[in-house]
């Protein structure tokens, strides 16, 4: 039996559904090995923030009785997954890894929940993450922080550092994410897993937990290509809850990662993505990778995109402008924490003392940034400047896309650094996000996937994928072919090489 | 751009709803200046003749016809809420303006 | 609270010279909010028209209601405004526990109309152009209310208590440009716009806008100037006026306690103040010290709303007659003066009568009947004439049985008094009650007779050629008959049967 577990852990979300359709293992058996490793693993890594075991083996059951009833299976009926704690989850509580919404628990699903229901995914519980989604590296949850799988001492990415350390722990074969600055892929690169943002507005927002609007954007992790297109194909498409959704099909992303292909392909690498900052280990895989596109039939093409290198500031000035006003609505009146109702202290004043209370140091400094960011006297130069940045950086990728199908690049600058390191200085921080973060300011899809260890550390290095809006199959056909391609050269995959918890 | 005060800190804590306490006000005064500083380089575009832009798609009028959907109950609407009474939110004195 | 010793109104625009803004809140009739599916309706128990969207509930995001949007553009074509090729939404950020979201959802420097004008007609028929300066979209407030304080008073009060399902409900804000050159009229005016503003809403039909409810609400702004000079005064903003009445005792009372406060040698504080409905005062609310900082920003979960012209074009379409065009109009058809159209326009009547004369009435009987016999039982009942059980139908119907001779007009009032008791429609109450005028020739040539008979000195009088005396005869044939007969041929009959000329 518990060799059997550990097999069923190790799979993939395409070989578990394969077997589950096909009888030779239950939903239910998948779940309970799963559940299991959760509890073993999991005081380690701390990738969880709440196992739902009851709802997880009870949808479990359900998807075995559909089959026995001899009902059609969706692709990923009773693959576990695990759910960022950003998604609002009707009677489970969603925290999003803050104190002020310790406990709450929401009265209604999000759209990517109801999604997951529908298609009969199974989810294991909620993830850990940094608070309201602002960080790198998972350390700003108000419940302490998580354990990168590889080496525990480091951090595991962020925010959606819960959700990449699940993956990589095997405590689940699927997780959901949100990325906002690259809170999908940086996690998604230091823990040697696969993580796509989809094109802004290819996942609905609703009930996702607004850190900033113009930015968030929902999408599939995984340990393989293929496995984040079959999840990307069930969270995705229109949704008329959320204004900003795209009214269009979903790009056929699972037909492109069965299909795996660069030849013939132009490649852009962007000459602004290098420089100071950049760990030579990181480098030395990123060129190594395109130069395997190379070989696998793609043309190189050499870009510049100047206004990138602006993209930091104009990013560190919109996410904390729009931050401010998204998380007003945290002001004890209505649900979470309330502190000093002493029946002295007026509205304002319980407002003030929660909001102190209930929120992080990083939540507080970019609700006071972005404050004084929308201020009156200077809103020209700060906020209105930034927006004019999108518009050139969005100016350059349109150029770039012109010339190339997609433009690659290293995923994140560094590989996972320390537990600790970074804490107190949020700008070394922000630096984690240099190369993730054009992507969503102009709102074109992106992904990371493994492609090396980084001699120096031993630790997983991310290749970053970019494609136009609406051509996320494109992230796939790229993806798929290089994972192929590395899997073959390494003899397995890369996660494979981590220390065994 | 200028740098940011201990005050203005204190000016922001107010107008954001934070009780700040006195160390931190410097705390994140440091921090503040510091990131201003490090975001400061977008005010170079100030004065190009580039448009803003607020939202990556270009989307306009998406609406919805004007037709009912069902609300939570009101037991669901008040079940994370703090303190309640004769099923409305019971929320502290408010000091405002003799109304 | 500061006393002041009010400068009478007659020397306050001796020296000063008032300018005014008015700012008007409008709730539009929608069946859902703004931004989300919650009914409208008014009167459900607390909280049950809340969904995660206008609760605030993290996570949740908006959408706009398409016939908000309808109803900006059609109230901004009326007010003869542009309306935007292209605008958004923004945020206005503050915190207050009456907003879920801690802003509100409003429009900023892109209102989806502006740059428009109302004329609007004073008592004496004078007409006084309001140039408008925008209407743009918003969402309302949840309400409080507040215990353990002196009657519901927020001063005082222990806690308060919150209902969201007023939350999110429509507005619409139209803002005018300064009105200067109002002098000594500017109260009145500032009723009247009001006034006129809130015809031409309900004409839209968009809005029931009862001020009464809080449909519709006003802020007055008001400063003076030392006459000649052209630089604005400080303003006082006076909130949420909510009656005609009350517009025009806020705006006149400013202009006194201005006056008061500059030629003391004072200043105007630039503050929002309370009027008061119990004596006409305003009194001081919140001094703003700095300028309000929203922090608005263009709201991010909403797309542009750009109306195409094809759109704004087909709704200017289905605009109504202005009101006031539409009063005169009225008033000239009917044949009736400026005061009579006022008197029916207070009554509520004037669509009643329009709908009366429409199904067959003259303007004549339907304006007798629905400013007589039922704006007294209206009145009585307490009630808008509109809701009165009888129909313009009803009315129109018994006009005709007047006009064709088979109702006289105290028969017709018992037809009326029936149809409003709920006996059923005219020609039903007539035939229940009995109460078709005596027609027959010979039933009422025998009632003459005997009339004649009964007073031969009168019949003597009227055969010497006073004809005015049939009358005494009429009211004996009337008294006879229990009134069923038509009085017209009763007097015919009689003149004929003593041969006289009528
Ligand atoms: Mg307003
Ligand atoms: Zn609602």
């Amino acid at each position: 039996m518990t060799g059997m577990n550990t097999d069923l852990i190790k799979l993939s979300a395409a070989e578990i559904a394969g077997r589950i359709a096909r009888g030779e293992v239950t939903a239910v058996e998948v779940a309970e090995a799963h559940l299991a490793r959760i509890e073993a693993v999991d005081e380690k890594v701390h990738a969880f923030l709440h196992v739902d075991r009851e709802g997880a083996l009870a949808a479990a059951r359900e998807v075995d009785a559909k089959r026995e009833r001899g009902e059609t299976l969706g692709p990923l009926a009773g693959v576990p997954v695990a759910l960022k704690d950003i998604f609002t989850t009707e009677g489970i509580p969603t925290t999003v890894g803050s104190k002020i919404l310790e406990g709450w628990i929401p009265p209604y699903d999000a759209t990517v929940t109801r999604r997951l229901k529908e298609a009969d995914v199974v989810i294991l519980g909620k993830t850990n993450m940094d608070e309201f989604a602002m960080g790198s590296s998972t350390e700003n949850s108000a419940y302490g922080p998580t354990g990168n799988p590889w080496d525990l001492t480091r951090v595991p990415g962020g925010s959606g550092g819960g959700s990449s350390a699940s993956l990589a722990a095997y405590e689940a074969p699927l997780a959901l994410g949100t990325d906002t600055g690259g809170s999908i892929r940086q996690p998604a690169a230091v823990t040697g897993t696969v993580g796509v943002k989809p094109t802004y507005g290819g996942v609905s927002r609703y009930g996702m937990v607004a850190f900033s609007s113009s930015l968030d954007q929902g999408g599939p992790c995984a340990r393989t290509v293929l496995d984040a297109a079959l999840l990307h194909s069930v969270i995705a498409g229109h949704d008329e809850m959320d204004s900003t959704s795209i009214d269009q099909p979903v790009p056929d992303v699972v037909e492109a990662a069965r299909n795996g292909e660069v030849r013939g392909l132009r490649i852009g690498i962007v000459k602004e993505f290098r420089g100071e900052g950049y760990q030579a280990g990181v480098m030395q895989r990123f060129d190594e990778s395109v130069e395997l596109l190379r070989e696998l039939g793609a043309e190189i093409v050499e870009l510049s995109c100047p206004s990138f290198t602006k993209a930091l500031a104009a990013y560190y000035l919109i996410a904390p402008s729009e931050c401010s006003s998204n998380l007003a609505r945290f002001d004890a009146m209505r649900y979470g924490l309330r502190v000093g109702d002493d029946g002295t202290h007026s509205a304002e004043t319980v407002t003030a003392l929660t909001r102190e209370a209930g929120f992080g140091d990083e939540v507080k400094r970019r609700v006071m940034l972005g404050t004084y960011a929308l201020s009156s006297g200077y809103y020209d130069a700060y906020y209105g400047s930034a927006q004019k940045v999108r518009t050139l950086i969005a100016r350059d990728f349109e150029k770039a896309f012109e010339q190339v199908d997609v433009v690659v690049s290293p995923t994140t600058p560094t590989t996972a650094f320390p537990i600790g390191e970074r804490a107190d200085d949020p700008v070394a921080m922000y630096l984690a996000d240099l190369c993730t973060i054009p992507s969503n300011l102009a709102g074109n899809s992106a992904m990371s996937l493994p492609c090396g260890l980084a001699p120096e550390d031993g630790l997983p290095v991310g290749l970053q994928i970019m494609a136009p809006a609406m051509a996320d199959d494109r992230l796939y056909r790229v993806g798929a072919a290089v994972e192929a391609a590395l899997e073959a050269r390494w003899g397995h995959p890369l996660l494979e090489e981590a220390p065994s918890l | 751009m200028p740098g940011i005060s201990r005050e203005e800190v204190a000016h922001l804590a107010k107008l954001a709803r934070l009780e700040l306490k006195g160390e931190e006000l410097d705390h994140f005064a440091g921090q503040l200046d510091d990131i201003i500083g490090a975001v400061a380089a977008v005010s170079d575009v100030a004065d190009e003749d580039v448009p803003p832009t607020s939202h990556p798609l270009p989307l306009t009028n998406v609406m919805r016809p004007d037709e009912v959907r069902p609300s939570l109950t009101a037991q669901q609407a008040l079940s994370g809420a703090p303190a309640q009474e004769q099923q409305r939110f019971k929320v502290p004195q408010i000091l405002g303006e003799e109304a | 609270m500061t006393v002041t010793e009010l400068v009478s109104y007659d020397e306050a625009l001796a020296t000063y010279d008032p300018v005014m803004g008015l700012e008007v809140h409008v709730e539009l009739g929608t069946r859902t909010k703004m931004f989300c599916g919650c009914s409208t309706e008014l009167g459900a128990d607390a909280n049950s028209q809340v969904c995660p969207t206008c609760l605030g509930l993290p996570g949740a995001l908006p959408v706009v209601n398409a016939s908000g949007v309808e109803s900006a553009i059609r109230i901004g074509l009326a007010l003869h405004c542009e309306i935007a090729e292209w605008c958004r939404f923004a945020r206005k950020n503050y915190f207050y526990p009456d907003m879920p979201k801690n802003f509100q959802t409003s429009q900023y420097d892109e209102p989806i109309a502006f740059n428009g004008y109302l004329d609007v007609q004073l008592e004496d028929g004078e007409v006084f152009r309001v140039e408008i300066e925008r209407a743009h979209m918003e969402e309302d407030t949840g309400k409080s209310t507040h215990v353990g304080g002196a009657t519901g008073r927020i001063h005082g009060a222990s806690h308060s208590l919150l209902d969201y399902n007023r939350a999110g409900i429509p507005l619409i804000e139209i803002v005018t440009k300064p009105i200067e050159g109002a002098g000594e009229r500017a109260p009145e005016v500032a009723k009247a716009y009001v006034a006129e503003l809130r015809e031409l809403i309900k004409a839209l039909g968009v809005s029931e806008a009862r001020m009464e409810q809080g449909q519709m609400r006003c802020d007055v702004n008001l400063s003076l100037r030392p006459k000649g000079q052209k630089k604005f005064g400080t303003r006082s903003e006076t909130k949420n006026v909510n009656s005609l009445r009350s517009v025009e005792r806020a705006a006149r009372f400013e202009v006194q306690r201005h006056a008061a406060v500059l030629s003391s040698g004072g200043t105007i504080v630039q503050e929002t103040r309370h009027f008061h409905e119990e004596d006409g005062s305003t009194t001081s609310g919140r001094v703003k010290e700095e300028a309000e900082d929203y922090r608005y920003f263009p709201e991010p979960d909403l797309v542009p709303v750009a109306p195409s012209r094809e759109w704004v074009e087909e709704l200017r379409a289905t605009l109504p007659e202005p009101p006031r065009e539409r009063r005169n109009r009225l008033r000239e058809e009917w044949g009736i003066t400026e005061h009579e159209m006022q008197s029916v326009l207070n009554a509520g009547a004037v669509d009643l009568i329009v709908a009366t004369i429409e199904a067959g009435a003259d303007a004549a009987s339907a304006r007798k009947w629905w400013m007589g016999e039922l704006a007294r039982s209206a009145n009585e009942a307490g009630v808008e004439p509109a809701a009165l059980t009888i129909t313009p139908a009803d009315v129109a119907r018994i006009s005709a049985l007047v006009a064709e001779g088979s109702l006289n007009d105290k028969l017709a009032r018992q037809t009326i008094e029936g149809v409003l008791a709920g006996e059923g429609t005219p020609d039903e109450v007539v035939e229940k009650r009995g109460l078709a005028v005596v027609s027959d020739e010979g039933a009422l040539g025998t009632a003459v007779d005997e009339a004649i008979a009964g007073n031969p000195a009168i019949a003597d009088k009227i055969r010497g050629g006073k004809v005015a005396a049939a009358g005494a005869l009429v009211g004996a044939v009337m008294k006879a008959t229990r009134g069923q007969a038509d009085a017209g041929r009763v007097k015919e009959l009689i003149l004929e049967k003593l041969g006289v000329e009528g």
